[in-house]
């Protein structure tokens, strides 16, 4: 669970408690019910009539598999890809046949033959986990490892070269701070060369980002003020490495640069039902901002939250009048004891 | 042959890259006959310095906020004389792209003491920079304008000018205080900043934030349309050519 890159990629069953995966489940199989209805009827009226018909097996059948599948994925897990797979199919099947005895006595449905039904669900059932193993082999950890490594975070040119600058600044008159100073920078680079397709923990990166933040700070002095509200923070929620320090480094370079008077970053960590939540806030000006540069960062991690988290994971931004907000949301995952 | 010093003013808005120049500039002393007569955080803190204590070259760092360096040494080009500009950068592809190509001095930070002295020593008989080099290193337009007025250059800043208007040899910006001289054309204000001035007529420029309608007169024979600005009664004709800019404002929501 820490990472994507657990195991050489060999077929497996998806995750049934993955909100990508269900939707996809449920995507896949309504498209199949509709071209299923399609090509019964012979004309479009027949079709509107047709749909409700087919949905009347389709959706609680499918309500059915997606429980049954949450309540099982540990078991599936467990076994080996054709067993998983068969059973999977075996269980599609049971409900189907439940579902028809159940049609009639209980909710006066007439439903289709139920060879026709069995027939339709094996298929469809098929269809879906070939899917998800196709699906699998595009994202094996071989090539979603390579895209990670093509995302790795890239700090600019120009934050190096003013550190450095600062640094030097320093070393004459308070060699500490300047030793202080590029110990930060260490830490940083450490992590910025770093291999970071692992999922860190978010006390990780914080500290990560304090270490940015101080040499910032030693740049621009009082112009950067940072409010930090991290007390309901969880420490160790697995963050995917470098999801945070580029927001921060955006919020400087567009936020806080570009003004002669003093500016404020505000960062929001928490959790909520099971989800955590990260904001961040930067004033902006948009006549006075520099353009460029900050759709890459964002477009950056919107990826490696996706490779991390599918669907579960998402990356807003919101321009406001004076001010400028990020905000992510995924999955509070811990590490595993 | 004994010299004056060479007066240098340095404009950086990070206080450490301010020091750490003026530590190399100590270095340099003992090579070159150097006095350092000021330093600045900001662009008009450098013009107020200048109007002040005037320099011989002035060290300069290109991205500042407000004002960036490129449209400072725009503006210093109208003192008389003009201090020599040696620009500095940590990394700014857009700009030192520009300057490689009209050969134009730049130092890169961290700077090297040995590189700083070259270009000081240079600086002494350095030409002015070319109009055309500031221009291509500048990635947006102006933020202010400047006019000459008695030894000092005044900035107008953009926001406030109402319209312009050609007279003669001189272009006048006007504000809701008072009016200036520029030295500047027109035309290449109608085209640095075509989001925000529109033309209508041959001689004047307004902003399109100020005008709050169109009127025409309900005179006999020949009638006119004049724009009408914001907070106040001022009346600027259109002309006949540039009537099509009624529409086209009025679409965007003047």
């Amino acid at each position: 669970m820490a990472s994507i890159n657990q195991n050489a990629y060999s077929s497996a069953l998806p995750n049934f408690r993955n909100l990508g995966i269900v939707l996809r489940i449920l995507v896949i199989t309504n498209l199949f019910a509709i071209a299923a209805a399609l090509v019964k009827v012979a004309s479009w009226r027949e079709f509107w009539a047709e749909v409700p018909e087919t949905a009347a097996l389709v959706q609680p059948l499918l309500i059915l598999t997606v429980l049954a599948l949450f309540a099982l994925n540990g078991i599936l897990k467990g076994l080996p890809y054709t067993l998983g797979m068969l059973t999977v199919i075996a269980l599609e099947l049971v409900l189907t046949a439940a579902l028809h005895a159940a049609a009639w006595p209980l909710f006066g449905l007439e439903l289709a033959p139920l060879p026709r039904s069995v027939a339709l669900v094996f298929m469809a059932t098929v269809a879906v986990l070939f899917y998800f193993d196709l699906r699998g082999r595009a994202l094996s950890p071989a090539l979603s490892e390579a895209r990670l490594q093509a995302l790795q975070a890239r700090i600019r040119p120009h934050f190096l070269y003013n550190s450095i600058n600062a640094v030097l600044s320093l070393m004459r008159e308070e060699p500490r701070r300047a030793e202080t100073a590029l110990e930060d920078l260490a830490g940083l680079f450490r992590v910025l060369m770093a291999d970071n397709r692992e999922l860190t923990t978010l006390a990780h990166e914080v500290e990560l980002c304090r270490q940015y933040l101080n040499i910032e700070q030693l740049r621009l002095g009082d112009r950067l003020q940072v409010a930090w509200h991290i007390d309901k923070m969880p420490h160790d929620a697995l963050v995917p490495p470098l999801v945070l320090q580029p927001l921060l480094e955006n919020a400087v370079y567009h936020g806080i640069e570009p003004r002669v008077e003093p500016g404020a970053i505000t960062v929001d960590i928490y959790t909520r039902r099971g989800e955590l939540h990260i904001r961040l806030r930067n004033p902006y000006q948009l006549s006075g901002s520099h353009h460029g540069g900050n759709k890459m960062a964002l477009a950056n991690i919107r990826e490696r939250l996706a490779l991390h988290f599918d669907a579960e994971a998402s990356l807003d931004t919101r321009v406001r009048e004076q001010s400028y907000e990020v905000h992510i949301a995924m999955p509070y995952v811990r590490e595993r004891a | 042959m004994k010299s004056a010093p060479l007066r240098v003013i340095i404009v950086d808005d990070e206080a450490p890259a301010r020091r750490r120049m003026r530590d190399l500039l100590a270095d340099c002393a003992a090579a070159l006959d150097i006095a350092v007569v000021g330093e600045a955080a900001t662009g008009r803190a450098a013009l107020d310095l200048l109007a002040l204590e005037p320099a011989d070259v002035v060290l300069l760092d290109i991205r500042m906020p407000e004002m960036d360096g490129i449209e400072l040494a725009q503006h210093l080009r109208r003192l008389e004389p003009a201090p020599a500009i040696v620009f500095t950068t940590a990394y700014d592809e857009y700009a030192v792209r520009a300057f490689d190509v009209h050969a134009v001095d730049y130092l890169l930070k961290p700077i090297r003491g040995a590189r700083l002295q070259e270009a000081l020593a240079r600086a002494r008989n350095a030409r002015a920079i070319p109009q055309g080099a500031l221009d291509a290193a500048r990635g947006r337009p102006r933020a202010f304008l400047s006019a000459q007025e008695r030894g000092k250059v005044s900035l107008i800043a953009i926001d406030d000018i109402v319209y312009f208007r050609a007279e003669l040899k001189y272009v006048t910006a006007h504000t809701a205080e008072r009016d200036y001289l520029l030295e500047e054309s027109l035309a290449r204000l109608e085209q640095e900043y075509a989001e925000r001035y529109v033309r209508v007529h041959r001689s004047c420029l307004v902003a399109r934030a100020a005008i709050r309608a169109f009127e025409r007169d309900a005179g006999e024979g020949e009638s006119r349309w004049w724009v009408v600005l914001k907070g106040s009664d001022e009346r600027i004709p259109v002309s006949r050519r540039q009537q099509h800019i009624i529409r086209e404002v009025g679409r965007d929501g003047a």
